[in-house]
């Protein structure tokens, strides 16, 4: 077993008892990063000075006995749509952005450096965090660490997979309508979207302001629990962020262990109709069945406005917001500026031609077709208003139980190539994701065993809102029982 | 042939900046002589991941305005934005309010050389400036962009179309300057850009079959930053409205041009066309979704509007019933808060308007006119007690009142030390000694053998310049009423 190996909470105990130092643990994932970045491209790129002087300064605080953070001497990996002020770019994954240096440290980053983690680098992600896949970044796609010929998910797909690779123990990401939990359960492991405004998002890089929330990837329940922890609470610069009087952060770790019984578990049927893989669907379905050995009670709901107007709700909301968010880059203040242009409005139209990828256009296109005069009422206003019908779906469950599951995605990865041509079919790989983040409430995955064809598969359980303690330990309940647990995939040296 | 009676119907959209310290979104100071581009931040330059957080300062100010503008403070108001692209806007929209603005409703009294008005309100809103963007000079085919004044909190102000002429846009536009001024809300230097005018400008006229008003086409003139140019653009827009309706009286209607947009050159007097009907922005708004909405606390809003201050022209009113101010007197006294709040201290201290109106109008106005000091400032020269105690020396004949305006007020004025200090330093103090005064007397009438026999032959006014002698003997000292006494005895009566 190599420092690699261990999970971020078996890292902690052993930099704490001395068995290890920051450094060796830093030079480990760097080790790894170099010997497997090439072929799964998970990170845009590594500070690796930058993470060897910072593992040194920990190690030398912990000599000196001076207090040491919730992270210390952890390597993360960070989603390069987080902004980091230590002269690493901040791309996006977009061609606009390429040169791109950010002048400021976003609050999860900052918050991830006072609690002594070494940041390693920045993952890769489709193109301002719009995709299903990685394969919208400008940069080139991540591959999946259990088949390289197939997807990570996305859009954090390179935090996904530099956590399944072991090129890290943690990393960030950041989910709009799925981009954590989706690519956690392609890579198969645990990863979480907190409740909207449990973390603050100065500094992440606007998608779809309503919807966007930052949350960890690790390999277990606790890893997450460790990196939420540190991250999670008031931040006065985002005036969504709610204050901690009215929502305190709960010690996550501290109560992890500790099942929720009585547990009422909610299966949607929504979850299970048409489009779902029967292979994803039998080892989700084992999934609920160890939960009920273990005296939870199923029951069946319905969700009836969260998937069949879920995607189309979240496609016009987040399209709406994504092309106001992504005005601003002009060429004018920072950013690609085309360098052939004649006068003011072309330069505008050649700087975005150029710096945009096609996802990227074609949902600034939609957004600004759904927020015209005319179109205004029809498009956003109705989408506002189903998607109170969304959160009312999930109020009316929450009152029935305790929390929600069904499959993260209806298949697992798929190969790359297959679905780029189709955006609409692409677009599908979110649908028992987006409801959760229309309607605010926390979600995570949970790795919950394979496909015939060695592809894990993800459980995906919500809950209400501000509820991520309870949800971590009902996931931790399900994980003490898989006796897969801590597999490896190939391309970190697991076995096939 | 006389067509119909062409009625001016003028609306106005005033906008002021705000007198906060920092900017609407960021820690960014407000300044205006500032290095270009020297007071921003990543979040007033729109840099990637940066989230606006609403100056509370500002709200209050403007709810304070609104309430001042008898509004409605609606129990919700949210933000929107407001797209367009220009480079002086880094994110490429405007974070405004759209359909749920901070005050709806209310109305502005305001004096008019045809007698007092009421120009209704339809409503208040809170948004942010822009930056200010400079071609280049010479010709060169690039502009620069200052960013400093990007963010800084502004206030719009839209009024209802119930002004009827130049002179009353003007003269609402003064009204709001010194509503703003009044209560703290902007400074409203109009140097500084810190109030704009846009006038929407259109003529009513007459009505159609319905009995519904008709008018010509509705034409806003953009961005004007004085109230000169306020007053000569909305009369140059009436002149061109009315020519260009009499040409064509069934072509040039509202109906059938809807609104155009102007610009306003004030060298040349003219105002020339922006953007046609069909040329409309489409500003794509939708509710903002990095601010929460401003739900005001009731308590807080009705605690606001009991600090609203009597506003200007309803103590102006006061004035003249109260204390019996001339109308000028009432207007001057009543223009600046500080200045009123001043006087009135003076008046009720003094337990004399009328004397207290006098040393106002005359040397406090003076010195603070010649030197240019505005009402805010009044107190670091002058404090009402000290100003009181001059009063009451003169009126207890310690001083003479030229001596106390001359020489003790200026003395006062450039030192802040109390009349007392002041009359006992330069020996000043009235003589009121009649054997001093005698002496004086005495002196005056040997010098002047050539006057007294004036006086004595029937020159009555002869009497005035013996007066000033014995006054110019005592050094201006003498009690004038014990020299006038003392000469008319001397003179044989």
């Amino acid at each position: 077993m190599t420092i690699t190996d261990l999970t971020a909470c078996q890292l902690r105990d052993a930099l704490r008892e001395g068995r290890t130092s920051a450094r060796e643990a830093t030079d480990a994932c760097l080790a790894a990063i170099e010997r497997l970045n090439p072929t799964i491209k998970a990170f845009l790129s590594v500070d690796s000075g930058a993470a060897r002087r910072r593992a040194d300064e920990i190690d030398r605080s912990r000599a000196a006995r001076e207090p040491l953070g919730l992270l210390a001497g952890i390597p993360v990996a960070v989603k390069d749509n987080m902004c980091t002020a230590d002269g690493q770019p901040t791309t996006c994954a977009s061609r606009i952005l390429a040169a791109w240096r950010a002048p400021y440290d976003a609050h999860v980053v900052e918050r991830l450096r006072a609690e002594g983690a070494v940041v390693l680098g920045k993952t890769n992600l489709d193109e301002f965090a719009m995709g299903s896949s990685t394969e919208n970044s400008a940069f080139g796609t991540t591959r999946n660490p259990w088949d390289t010929e197939r997807v990570p998910g996305g859009s954090s797909g390179g935090s996904a997979a530099a956590v399944a690779a072991r090129m890290a123990p943690l990393a960030l990401g950041s989910d709009t309508g799925g981009s954590i939990r989706q690519p956690a359960s392609l890579c198969g492991v645990v990863g979480l979207k907190p409740t909207y405004g449990r973390v603050s998002r100065f500094g992440l890089v606007a998608f779809a302001s309503s919807l966007d929330q930052i949350g960890p990837f690790g390999r277990t329940v606790a890893d997450a629990a460790l990196l939420l922890q540190a991250t999670a609470g008031h931040d006065p610069r985002d005036s969504t962020s709610v204050s901690e009087k009215d929502q305190p952060v709960p010690d996550y770790l501290a109560h992890l262990e500790e099942p929720v019984r009585p547990l009422r578990i909610g299966v949607p049927r929504e979850f299970f109709g048409a489009g779902l893989d029967p292979e994803v669907e039998a080892v989700v379905r084992a999934a609920l069945a160890v939960y009920e050995r273990l005296g939870a009670k199923l029951v069946e709901i319905g969700l009836p406005h969260s998937t069949e107007f879920a995607i189309a709700t979240y496609y016009i909301v987040a399209t709406s917001e994504a092309s106001s968010n992504l005005a601003r880059y002009d060429g004018v203040h920072y950013g690609r500026r085309s360098s052939d242009h004649s006068g003011l409005i072309d330069m505008y139209m050649r700087s975005r031609a150029q710096g945009f990828g096609d996802e990227v256009k074609r949902r600034i296109m939609l957004g600004t077709y759904a927020l015209s005069a005319g179109y205004y009422d029809a498009y956003y206003k109705k989408a506002l208003r189903v998607r109170r019908l969304i959160r009312r779906d999930f109020e009316e469950a929450f009152a029935r139980c305790d929390c929600i599951m069904g499959p993260t995605s209806p298949t697992a990865a798929f190969p790359i190539g297959q679905r780029t041509a189709e955006p609409l079919a692409m677009y599908l790989s979110d649908v028992y994701t987006v409801s959760a983040n229309l309607a605010a409430v926390p979600g995570a995955s949970l790795p919950c065993g394979f496909t015939r064809a060695g592809l894990p598969v993800g459980l995906q359980i919500l809950s209400d809102v501000f509820t991520e303690d309870r949800l971590l330990r009902i996931a931790r309940m399900y994980e003490r029982q898989a006796e897969w647990s801590g597999r490896a995939p190939p391309a970190a040296g697991g076995a096939a | 042939m006389s067509g119909p009676q062409l009625v001016p119907t003028i609306g106005l959209e005033v906008h002021m900046h705000l007198a906060t310290r920092t900017k609407l979104f960021c820690p960014c100071a407000v300044e205006y002589d500032a290095t270009p581009n020297s007071r921003v931040c990543p979040v007033c330059l729109g840099m990637p991941g940066v989230l606006p957080v609403m100056n509370e300062k500002a709200v209050e100010l403007a709810v304070r305005m609104a309430l001042a503008l008898n509004s409605e403070i609606p129990g919700l108001a949210k933000w929107d934005r407001k797209h367009y692209y220009y480079p002086d806007l880094p994110k490429n929209y405007q974070i405004s309010e759209y359909d749920q603005p901070l005050g709806v409703g209310g109305s502005l009294d305001i004096e008019t050389l045809q007698g007092p008005r009421r120009v209704g309100i339809i409503r208040v809103h809170l948004e942010e400036d822009a930056g200010k963007l400079m071609h280049a000079e010479g010709g060169g085919n690039y502009s620069v962009v200052d960013l400093n004044r990007t963010g800084t909190p502004l206030l719009e102000i839209v009024s209802q179309p119930d002004i009827h002429g130049a002179e009353e846009a003007r003269a609402y536009g003064e009204a709001l300057r010194q509503l703003a001024v009044y209560l703290g809300v902007g400074h409203c230097n109009m140097q500084l850009g810190q109030m704009r005018f846009e006038p929407n400008v259109s003529l009513r006229i007459g009505s159609d079959s319905q009995g519904r008003p008709r008018y010509t086409p509705i034409s806003e003139i953009k961005n004007l930053n004085s109230f000169r140019s306020l007053e000569r653009a909305v009369a140059f827009e009436i002149a061109r409205h009315r020519e260009e309706y009499e040409a064509d009286p069934a072509g040039y209607t509202l109906e059938k041009l809807g609104k155009s947009t102007r610009g306003w050159r004030d060298d040349s007097g003219l105002s020339f066309l922006q953007r046609s009907k069909e040329e409309a922005h489409d500003y794509r708004y939708f509710p903002e979704p990095d601010l929460v909405p401003f739900v005001p606390d009731r308590k807080w809003v009705e605690e606001l509007r009991k600090t609203v201050p009597e506003l200007p022209e309803k103590r102006r009113r006061r004035f003249i019933a109260e204390y019996g101010l001339p109308e000028y007197d009432a207007g001057v006294l009543t223009a600046e808060r500080a200045v009123a709040d001043f006087y009135e201290s003076v008046a009720a201290l003094a337990k004399d308007p009328k004397a207290a109106s006098n040393w106002m109008m005359q040397d406090v106005m003076r010195q603070m006119n010649e030197q240019k000091i505005a009402g805010d400032d009044l107190e670091k020269y002058l404090t009402p007690s000290s100003l009181v105690s001059l009063i009451n020396m003169q009126k207890q004949g310690s001083i003479n009142r030229t001596t106390a305006s001359s020489v003790v007020f200026p003395e006062m004025w450039k030192t802040q030390k109390t009349p007392e200090q002041i009359v006992s330093e330069h020996n000043l103090a009235q003589v009121a000694d009649s054997g001093a005064v005698e002496a004086f007397v005495d002196q005056a009438l040997a010098a002047n053998s050539k006057t007294v026999e004036d006086y004595r032959g029937g020159k009555k006014a002869a009497l005035g310049r013996l007066m000033g002698e014995a006054m110019k003997a005592s050094g201006g000292k003498a009690n004038p009423q014990l020299v006038r006494a003392l000469l008319l005895k001397k003179l044989g009566g």
